[in-house]
């Protein structure tokens, strides 16, 4: 109802509608990296302890001192302020009713705290909206894996009807046809908008939102500290956690690999999906790999008790709920008439109800917000900040059975 | 029984009727004698080891400070590894220890004190999940003696430079040495027994020597996976399901696996029923397989033992084995460029698992062979193939050289440098890795800017380090510091040292 009333709220503003939250006369995109990264020579660099050690074969997977994954960095402190207004800005959207954020909202681990996220349409869409936190690191993107970049991730949403319905065309008209924008790219790009004609492109666009989404680190957690050497950082319930996550028993680490948790490949895995979905066959649509059927991305775990409810269309209402489901057997959950390749590390580990608890300790310690981004007050086109006030559909009920759509 | 039919489908359509039409036909033995020796064994791996001089081959050992921590029974092993600095050693008595040792430290020497052929045992009395696990580089684990854990028995998680010898494992769940995504170690000496998967795996790693262990009773004996620069010498390897595999793992994130030498082991009666766990792996082996090689690339086979394997001496194939797993796109599945040097193979093949049975029945046979290419590779060598009883090899030819004696080791000469790399200014790192997230050079962020820290602190980054570390609420309009202890005094101090000379 909420999202109704918002909608008609946004029916009702005046014809050029950022005239009603004047922004600032002047406005200067900040000249400043921000935390995590060193201005060097015009650009951002990413810069973490993580960085003193290296990783076998540079894969960026290993265990506690082990080197990152390849990562984006090297934009402009211009180009990634501009992300960040461009991010929280609805007009990106064809109704101008969602941003970026209202999916992947600063407040709720840039995920939604929805099983399956809901765009335009008001309805709610077959999978789940992932963090963004570390998409820095990330070499696929989407639950399928069907992108190789952010700038190619985002064209997804951005032009999918059901999301944030917009067009390529709609969107330069919009964003060109406000004067403030074109002042901020003219700042991001100054060598592109010399000629007093010039106008924004969509290549720039897209720049913009990967920069500021590939500053959103999150490597500080208390397990971090512990990985670094501080043994104290964790409590002895959250090291018998850890523990547990690397065994061979539980098998976590293996697919949840440090200092990611993530090794970015596909599983088969067998999650179920809400009552009453389709069956999802994920990857081996995309990949054309028939015995990938009902595989997904193995996603990263930081941030993960920010971002419940989980799996790829949020079946899970809490941490607890999600680790059980590696102790139910392997292929419990699998519909009849599947005949899923399930991954090979899903077996019977026969975890004990401590043992769950204590997972969800250690994964808690994977928290790291120290870096996040602080949330523009106004927005060049004068519109609000929408991702905190649209309503809530299809939120997974406490029991992981339902959904309330 | 679909996926039999899908291997023996693949080899009849790759092959092109060769084997039905010619199967029974062998080489004619040619009598001759070499006037040219052949050309030295060439490899990356090769390449990385030359010129180590003798007294340097596998002398790689895990430094020592003098420290000395004993533990006795009744006592915690664990205590100890939480007490020692890098550099220590470990001496565990013998008696019982219920746990399971976690070392997450460099250059631990984890070592049991045997007294009149009593060793310490680590007893997981089926409950427990790992005997030990470790990260830290530079770590041994030896003369121990381990049984009933659920999980691994030694299991390395990105340590470089290990040493795992001398122990026994037995009847230790999945895994019995399992180092993982670690260069350069060496698993030697050990006995291992009742795993039901591989005795002893490697598991993405580089550099590695497995050499000198007992395997047996096992579902896998010794299993080199999506690893590079592998050694497996002289070592034992009896009643297990298969004896010694060389595998890609579709679905890793190190997609390859090359240049793995098979060397002078004996590899005999290996024909135990396969008792793995569902959905692995290795569940797919057929009893009775001595050599399995799986999509792995650059395999030498050459001087081993291979005798009594009731299915297969030798089998080189692709993923059409893994008919339970997904398939990786990412992973190239031929097992390319093998190489089989002299063996001596004898009484393999007699009683084939039902798996190879029906593979051998389209090709009317049903004694297994000595070796078998189910792809039916263009790039193989073998030498002296009238020797033996074969499958697939038509297009093998002679291989140009005779021994891969030139690589006494595949370990480094050097150990791999410690990570942290000397030029990485750790400072610079610490400061916009972490107090960056508070303090930007001139502008408000949580804490105060760093250039009014500058102003205050001007000569005295041991100030702003004792500081962090133990912050004391200073302004009242700013929230409280939390306390920086977490990293060393070092780091701290070369962070504060960094902070006072940022310029932006």
């Amino acid at each position: 109802m909420r999202r109704k009333l918002a909608r008609t709220l946004f029916a009702l503003l005046p014809v050029v509608p950022w005239l009603a939250f004047a922004a600032p006369a002047e406005i200067r995109l900040s000249g400043d990296c921000p935390p995590g990264f060193e201005f060097s020579a015009g650009q951002c660099k990413l810069r973490s302890l993580y960085q003193m050690y290296d990783s076998l074969e540079n894969s960026g997977v290993g265990g506690l001192k082990t080197g990152l994954p390849a990562y984006r960095d090297g934009f402009s402190p211009q180009q990634i302020d501009l992300g960040r207004y461009l991010f929280f800005d609805p007009v990106l959207s064809g109704d101008g009713a969602v941003s970026c954020a209202s999916c992947h909202n600063p407040d709720l681990g840039f995920s939604d705290g929805r099983g399956r996220s809901v765009g335009v349409s008001g309805q709610p869409m077959r999978r789940s909206a992932p963090s963004l936190w570390n998409v820095a690191f990330q070499q696929r993107f989407f639950w399928d894996a069907r992108a190789s970049s952010l700038e190619q991730q985002m064209q997804g949403p951005l032009y999918d009807e059901n999301e944030m319905a917009t067009s390529p065309e709609q969107l330069l008209r919009t964003l060109n046809g406000i004067p403030l924008y074109r002042e901020l790219f003219r700042q991001a790009w100054p060598q592109d908008f010399r000629a007093a004609d010039a106008v924004i492109r969509l290549d720039q666009v897209y720049t913009a939102i990967a920069a500021f989404q590939a500053s959103l680190i999150s490597l500080n957690s208390r397990y971090d500290q512990y990985a670094h050497g501080y043994a104290d950082a964790l409590t002895g319930p959250e090291k018998e956690g850890m523990n547990v996550f690397r065994s061979f028993v539980a098998r976590c680490a293996e697919c949840h690999t440090p200092p990611l948790f993530t090794n970015q490949q596909i599983a088969v895995i067998g999650t179920p999906d809400p009552e009453g979905m389709a069956f999802d066959p994920g990857a081996s649509e995309t990949l054309g790999e028939p015995t990938l059927r009902g595989g997904f991305k193995v996603p990263s775990l930081r941030n993960v008790a920010l971002t419940a409810p989980y799996m790829h269309s949020g079946r899970f209402a809490t941490l607890r709920e999600a680790v059980a489901f590696y102790t139910g057997g392997r292929g419990h959950a699998v519909p009849p008439g599947e005949d899923l390749k399930i991954h090979w590390h899903i077996w019977e580990p026969k975890l004990s109800d401590e043992e769950l608890d204590r997972l969800v300790d250690f994964l808690k310690t994977l928290t790291d917000e120290s870096f996040k981004p602080v949330q523009p007050r106004w927005l060049p086109s004068g519109r609000q900040p929408v991702h905190n006030i649209i309503a809530r559909t299809g939120e997974t009920h406490q029991d992981g059975a339902s959904n309330d759509e | 029984m679909n996926k039999i039919a899908i291997i023996a489908g693949a080899v009849v359509l790759l092959a092109g009727g060769f084997y039905l039409g010619k199967s029974g036909q062998q080489p004619a033995t040619v009598i001759k004698v070499d006037s040219e020796p052949k050309a030295a064994f060439t490899s990356s791996g090769a390449e990385e080891v030359a010129g180590a001089p003798a007294a340097t081959v596998r002398s790689l050992v895990t430094p020592t400070s003098g420290e000395l921590i004993v533990v006795k029974e009744g006592e915690s092993i664990q205590d100890a590894v939480a007490a020692a600095s890098p550099g220590a050693v470990i001496k565990v008595m013998p008696g019982v220890y219920k746990e399971t040792v976690y070392i997450d430290k460099d250059n631990i020497t984890l070592s049991g004190v045997i007294e009149q052929g009593k060793y310490p045992v680590l007893e997981g009395e089926g409950l427990r999940n790992d005997a030990v696990l470790y990260s830290g580089n530079g770590v041994t684990v030896e003369n121990l003696y381990i049984t009933h854990y659920k999980g691994n028995g030694v299991m390395g998680q990105a340590g470089n430079n290990f040493i795992i010898r001398n122990n026994f494992i037995v009847d230790t769940g999945v895994y019995g040495i399992f180092p993982q995504l670690g260069k350069n170690g060496i698993v030697s000496h050990n006995i291992v027994s009742g795993i039901e998967d591989a005795g002893i795996y490697i598991g993405m790693s580089d550099n590695i020597d497995v050499v000198f262990n007992q395997v047996f009773d096992s579902v896998a004996g010794i299993e080199i996976e999506n690893s590079r620069h592998a050694l497996v010498e002289s070592n034992f390897v009896y009643n297990n399901t298969g004896g010694i595999l060389a595998f890609i793992t579709p679905g890793l994130p190190i997609k390859t696996c090359g240049d793995v030498l098979i060397r002078n082991n004996f590899i005999v009666d290996n024909n135990h029923e396969n008792f793995a766990i569902p959905g692995s792996l290795v569940s797919n082996i057929p009893a009775g397989t001595g050599v399995l090689v799986m999509a792995c690339d650059d395999v030498v086979i050459e001087g081993n033992i291979i005798n009594g394997n009731n299915s297969v001496g030798i089998t080189f194939t692709d993923f059409s084995l893994a008919g339970n797993a997904a398939n990786d796109p990412d992973s190239e599945p031929n097992p390319n460029r093998p190489r089989i040097l002299n063996n001596i193979m004898q009484n393999n093949g007699n009683d084939p698992a039902p798996k190879v049975r029906a593979f051998l029945a389209a090709m009317l046979a049903t004694t297994g062979p000595d070796i078998v290419d189910t792809v039916g590779m263009d790039d193989g060598c073998i030498l002296n193939p009238e020797r033996f009883r074969t499958i697939g090899l038509g297009k093998y030819t002679e291989c140009d050289f005779a021994t891969t004696a030139n690589v006494a080791s595949y370990t480094l000469p050097e150990p791999v440098p410690a990570r942290s790399m000397e030029d990485v200014d750790k400072g610079r790192l610490a400061y916009y890795g972490i107090c960056a997230g508070c303090h930007a050079y001139s502008s408000r962020m949580i804490g105060p800017p760093t250039q009014v820290i500058q102003a205050l602190y001007m000569d005295n980054p041991e100030g702003i380090a004792e500081y962090a570390a133990h912050p004391v609420k200073k302004r009242p309009d700013y929230p409280d510091m939390p306390p920086q202890s977490h990293l060393d005094d070092e780091t701290r101090l070369a962070a504060a040292k960094f902070m006072l000379n940022v310029t932006q």
